[in-house]
């Protein structure tokens, strides 16, 4: 069951109240309840809830279709509901509208409730084959690229891990070579713990940090610049880490001294 | 009549022809076969490329299903997501399998960890192969992850709807890294051993327990052969298993938040 708005009901009281009180002022007034009408002049407070103007402009509307149509028409030009005569003449006919139909006003609905169009059509393609032939190329084209790399350069086995033998410099994995590199700089507990730590947290909550709803490149430097100086800044660490830090961690020129960097 | 007989007799190799290609339409027509290949697929009689038979290609595949039947046109090009995400997927995959095939010669402790990798370098078929494909895929994937989330943050792809997807992301960059770190160990060697010295003296830096979470790590004071078991198991099961509850949700949410975020 759907609710009718308060407005809309209220309205429709008032409405009915009205009707009904021209009703009774046209029926005590002009005597005009003449011998044929009296009987739909009895019907009415029963059946009327139909507003009085829409009666009248559905009666005018009748009678221009049976009879007097072609000047009615002429005068009314594009109106359509303009025909309408004044509300007190015709009085009393009026319990049924077009048709012998009684008509009533249940609920007004807004259109935008019942069509709501929330998103554009779009370009879209089938996913077979455009979408899965780009993904089997891209998947044959790293299969291959990790075979042919794996053919050629093995990956390295050192000799048997022992814990009296030290290797100078001790690295850890070139991910973590930013991390080691910090550690030359400040206290571990903030280059091992805070600084990925908070870095990492930042990270997570870029998407509630960041409040900028524009996604293009030029309303976005403040976040693309600062996002760029800190991968930069990452990247930096971890090539100095790798390539530029010899026995000691001491920092070298890897072409001076040699690597000392394993995968 | 000679125009008859020659009508008749086709030379053999078309005979051939028409001959497999009868037994081929018997097979394809058969209960067995089309009970296999549900209805759009490439392999099923008279497929045909409509877009009824184009949608059922991704309806009716159990793989293809993570996908629409139809994505934006823009998703499509290679230039706005480079393949980093699905790459990333593949190597995942990649190393699952490969890695599954070197499970199969490797044994967790220390007295027999350093000895096997070298007996499946030395004497197994395609040993040397597939553990280098293993290490090598490994640290692609740590870059393609990388890679990826760089794409996506200067698509501004992380902005809403998509906010809780880069959350995820972040934990499946971690994930990956911690997947990567862990398998460093396995070989036993004074590269495994010392690199993780390295990292695991990093951690043991956390304020207030991190003395515990270096002990819960190493399963121990210092490294040894149960910190091998223990970082085994995380390697080949747990990561792999959390990391695939992630990558569910992470593929779901693309979906649910209206496919790949569009042009800038």
């Amino acid at each position: 069951m759907v609710e009718i708005p308060e407005h809309l009901r209220k309205r429709a009281e008032e409405a009915r109240a009205k009707a009904e009180a021209a009703k009774a002022a046209q029926a005590g007034g002009p005597g005009a309840a003449g011998s044929g009408d009296g009987a739909s002049g009895a019907q009415q407070p029963a059946a009327s809830k139909i507003p009085p103007h829409l009666l009248e402009r559905s009666k005018a509307a009748r009678a221009q279709a049976s009879g007097g149509a072609p000047e009615a028409a002429a005068a009314s030009g594009g109106g359509g509901v303009a025909v309408a005569a004044p509300p007190a003449a015709p009085a009393a006919t009026g319990a049924t509208g077009p048709g012998g139909h009684t008509q009533r006003l249940l609920t007004v609905v807004k259109s935008g409730s019942i069509q709501d169009v929330k998103s554009k059509p779009q370009d879209k393609v089938h996913v077979w084959p455009h979408l899965l032939v780009v993904e089997f190329v891209a998947s044959l084209f790293i299969t291959a690229f990790t075979l042919i790399f794996s053919i050629f350069v093995n990956a390295p086995l050192l000799e048997l891990a022992n814990y009296n033998q030290t290797p100078n410099p001790s690295k850890a994995p070139w991910y973590f070579l930013g991390l080691q590199e910090l550690l030359t700089m400040f206290h571990p507990m903030v280059a091992g713990v805070t600084i990925p730590g908070v870095g990492l947290l930042a990270l997570m909550l870029a998407p509630y940090i960041d409040r900028n709803p524009s996604k293009k490149p030029e309303d976005r430097k403040f976040a693309i610049s600062l996002m760029t100086i800190h991968l930069m800044f990452w990247a930096v660490l971890v090539i100095i880490g790798s390539f530029f830090r010899g026995p000691g961690f001491n920092f070298v020129f890897p072409w001076q001294a040699g690597l000392f960097f394993e995968l | 009549m000679a125009i008859d007989t020659e009508e008749r007799k086709e030379p053999l190799p078309e005979r051939l022809v028409a001959q497999m290609t009868k037994i081929g339409d018997q097979v394809q027509g058969s209960q067995a076969w089309t009970s296999i290949f549900r209805p759009g697929s490439i392999f099923r009689k008279g497929y045909t490329d409509s877009p009824r038979n184009r949608s059922y290609v991704v309806m009716n595949s159990v793989l293809y299903h993570l996908h629409p039947v139809k994505v934006k046109r823009h998703a499509v090009k290679v230039s706005y997501t480079l393949c980093l995400g699905g790459l990333s997927f593949f190597l995942f995959i990649l190393e699952t399998v490969t890695g599954i095939f070197l499970m199969f010669f490797y044994r967790p402790t220390a007295a027999q960890a350093w000895d096997d990798i070298y007996i499946l370098q030395t004497s197994v078929t395609f040993g040397l192969l597939v553990r280098n494909m293993h290490r090598w895929g490994a640290h692609l994937m740590v870059i393609t992850v990388f890679l990826h989330m760089a794409r996506v943050f200067y698509h501004g792809a992380y902005k809403p709807p998509r906010e809780f997807n880069w959350v995820i992301g972040v934990i499946l960059l971690k994930l990956t890294l911690l997947l990567s770190f862990t398998g460093y160990l396995l070989p036993w060697d004074q590269l495994a051993l010392w690199a993780v010295t390295v990292g695991t003296n990093m951690m043991g830096y956390t304020p207030v327990f991190g003395d515990q979470v270096r002990f819960v790590l190493l399963g121990g004071v210092e490294i040894g052969t149960d910190t091998l078991l223990r970082w085994y198991v995380l390697h080949v099961l747990m990561l792999p298993f959390v990391l695939v509850i992630f990558l569910a949700v992470h593929f779901w949410r693309v979906r649910k938040d209206g496919g790949i975020s569009g042009p800038l």
